[in-house]
């Protein structure tokens, strides 16, 4: 039976969906920092289907590949812990500041040297950036075909991937040659739990400044167990126009940025009594606002 | 030349809603501009369908037509729009923010190396002086959209690079024929000359497409039912109030992820946007994803037992009690009190 080298894009975001008090400043806007970072939730769906097709086809390969800042190897362990081979972490200064076609093209040229992939899967969006364009991007830079909102891969087949989108109004089974792109949609089955034997083999894997930056006692062990060693890529590691990264490769630009304030504004409080809700209906009705 | 270009989205035969919001907007951009409203429509039997879209202001309507171009597919719709925008050099190009829109999209951006912004809530045209270059840009396209999951709003510009693209949601802009006799003229596409056999790998084995039954926006009246409402029995009681008060039904993600409702029904950022005259919600906690999508209500009822929810922060009337409760008593006292 054939085996697939599958490649999971993941980003680490900021919990943008849990905005908690301690997140919120004095003027009713957000903290950033704040937030805690987390894996983004439909990269956690694009795994799932990657883990699936290495259930179905054994010795196939499920590699995360993540751009960010050094700390974003928390989320290749975190992939590691529920079932992935291994990572790569894509970090370089000259990455700041990028916008969806700069990060692709990042993400595009290490993918190239990777060279042997045969399904690539993304989330269909990222929740800080909530852009849902870094997929498509990938496939078209890489000259490969895309299938967004992916719920379920059915199967394999003389090299061509079965799959059901979830579209907005309705569904499509479509078949798609190898190799391509699929981002996976939030509806699709969430991620298995992290499995406790992978949790004790792999929780020390660690990026090279990781491990220059702790006080590691067992050194020798990165080199008895390469899967410990999570390869790190700079600009030095893949082949890249300097002029096409970051934010002069961007031809977006963020001119300003409003934070969202939260004002209560000046409510009527009702209670559920027969009186008040008889008074606010009343009002409604008498304002032509229903009726 | 350098005109506003909307690609028009077709759905059973007819031009999408989002499409015709648009061309609508483009036609308002165009005019400040200076320059023409054209429109792209790729899709099959599209026979006389320029008489949908001239009315919108449309200058030039491209069309390409061939049987296999629809349903939708990402490859070949790429290949024509990429090649009309390198002839055409479209200054802006506006698509919806729908399932076929963020598919092609960032496709077709890519390609061009043009940037795109994605879900846009307001675009205008405004002036940029970048200080570094001490260079001043007129006219761009500013586009606004929320980012962080609706906690900030940025305004993206594009000064560069050609044409500048965003995506917009359904319902976001206004719709409006500006002239049912508009003149535009029509140009059909030779479209072997477009796309290649490599564009139809990609093959669609079934479709199953619902026809939406629920026409959300139009409604004047939102009930909106959440988690809170505790099952789908109870949502009942939305369907009752909605139909002494003549609204629709709609729902918070929690609700459509708990079974209790379509997901058709859902409102907020990956839902519908909606904007009644009254909005009630109902066992709704308000999180900033679901209020994206209601909060520009002209009038907001919230329902929650919650003193503290969130909801509360955009409401005109909070009512702190049960839905069980509150909900018969509003049904009740509406039955005895109008004809
Ligand atoms: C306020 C604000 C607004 C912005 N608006 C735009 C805009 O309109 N247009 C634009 O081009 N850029 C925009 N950007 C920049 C954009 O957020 C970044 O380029 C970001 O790196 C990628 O976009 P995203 O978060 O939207 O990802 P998405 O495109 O939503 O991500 C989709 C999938 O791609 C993969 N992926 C994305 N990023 C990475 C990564 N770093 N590593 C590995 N996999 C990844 C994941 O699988 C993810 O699920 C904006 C940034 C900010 C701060
Ligand atoms: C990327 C992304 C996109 C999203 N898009 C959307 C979207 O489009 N739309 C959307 O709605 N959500 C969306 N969400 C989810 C959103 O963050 C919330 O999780 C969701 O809106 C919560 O739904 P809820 O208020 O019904 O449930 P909950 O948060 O569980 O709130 C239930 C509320 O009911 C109240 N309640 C309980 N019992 C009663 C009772 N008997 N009577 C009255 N009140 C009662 C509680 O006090 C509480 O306030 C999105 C999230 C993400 C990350």
């Amino acid at each position: 039976m054939k085996a697939y080298k599958i490649i999971v894009l993941a980003k680490q975001v900021p919990d943008t969906r849990n905005v908690g008090k301690d997140a919120m400043k004095a003027d009713g806007t957000i903290n950033r920092a704040a937030l805690s970072a987390i894996f983004n939730p439909e990269d956690l769906n694009a795994l799932e289907q990657a883990l699936r097709i290495k259930d179905s086809f054994p010795g196939s390969t499920v590699t995360i590949l993540t751009m960010g800042p050094g700390r974003a190897a928390e989320i290749i362990r975190e992939g590691m812990f529920r079932g992935a081979d291994g990572g790569i972490l894509l970090t370089d200064r000259a990455f700041a500041g990028s916008d969806t076609l700069a990060t692709s093209y990042a993400i595009s040229q290490a993918l190239k040297k990777v060279k042997d992939y045969d399904i690539i899967i993304a989330g269909r969006q990222a929740i800080d950036g909530d852009t849902a364009q870094v997929g498509p991007q990938v496939a078209e830079k890489l000259g490969i075909p895309q299938v967004t909102y992916v719920e379920e891969v059915q199967k394999i087949e003389k090299g061509k991937v079965f799959m059901k989108r979830r579209l907005e109004r309705g569904v499509e089974t479509v078949s798609c040659p190898i190799p391509l792109v699929m981002t996976v949609n939030g509806s699709a089955p969430d991620c298995r739990a992290r499995n406790s034997k992978l949790l004790m083999k792999c929780k020390h894997a660690k990026t090279v400044t990781e491990l220059q930056n702790s006080n590691e006692d067992y050194l020798h062990l990165y080199n008895d167990r390469p899967y410990l060693n999570i390869p790190e890529w700079t600009v030095n590691d893949i082949e890249v126009e300097q002029a096409e990264l970051g934010l002069s490769g961007s031809p977006t630009k963020v001119k300003t940025v409003e934070n969202v304030v939260l004002q209560a504004k000046d409510a009527k409080i009702i209670s559920s009594s027969d009186n008040d809700i008889d008074e606010l209906m009343r009002e409604l009705i008498e304002s032509h606002t229903i009726g | 030349m350098n005109n506003v270009f909307v690609y028009c989205e077709i759905e059973d035969g007819q031009v999408a809603e989002v499409s015709q919001e648009l061309m609508t907007k483009g036609r308002s951009l165009a005019n400040e501009l200076g320059c023409q409203l054209d429109a792209i429509v790729i899709g099959s039997e599209l026979d006389g369908i320029e008489k949908e879209i001239y009315p919108y202001g449309v200058d030039t309507v491209f069309i390409a037509d061939d049987k296999r171009l629809y349903p939708y597919s990402t490859l070949p719709h790429t290949s024509i729009i990429v090649k009309l925008f390198q002839e055409q050099k479209p200054q802006i190009a506006l698509m919806g923010a729908s399932s076929i829109g963020r598919d092609l999209g960032p496709r077709v951006s890519s390609a061009l190396h043009s940037g795109l912004t994605a879900d846009c809530t307001s675009l205008i045209i405004g002036d940029h002086f970048d200080k570094k270059q001490d260079k001043n840009y007129e006219n761009l396209l500013y586009q606004i959209r929320p980012a962080f999951g609706g906690n900030i709003i940025a305004t993206i510009i594009n000064p560069d690079c050609r044409p500048q693209m965003a995506t917009v949601r359904e319902g976001v802009m206004k719709k409006e024929v500006v002239d049912p006799k508009y003149k535009g003229k029509l140009v059909k596409l030779e479209v072997a000359k477009y796309v290649s056999e490599a564009d139809f790998v990609v093959e669609i084995i079934e479709r199953h497409m619902e026809k939406s039954k629920v026409n959300m926006k139009a409604a004047p009246i939102v009930i909106a039912g959440g988690y809170g409402m505790g099952s789908k029995e109870n949502f009942q009681l939305l369907y009752d109030l909605a139909e002494v008060l003549g609204g629709e039904v709609g729902a918070s993600r929690a609700a459509v992820d708990a079974g209790y409702v379509d997901h058709e029904r859902q409102i907020g950022q990956t839902g519908v946007t909606v904007r009644p005259k009254l909005y009630i919600a109902c066992g709704i906690s308000g999180q900033i994803q679901h209020r994206a999508g209601m909060e520009e209500s002209a009038q907001i009822i919230a329902i929650n037992t919650d003193p503290e929810a969130p909801i509360n922060s955009v409401a005109d009337y909070v009512i702190t009690g049960d839905v069980a409760t509150v909900l018969p008593k509003m049904i009740k006292y509406y039955k005895q009190n109008t004809k």
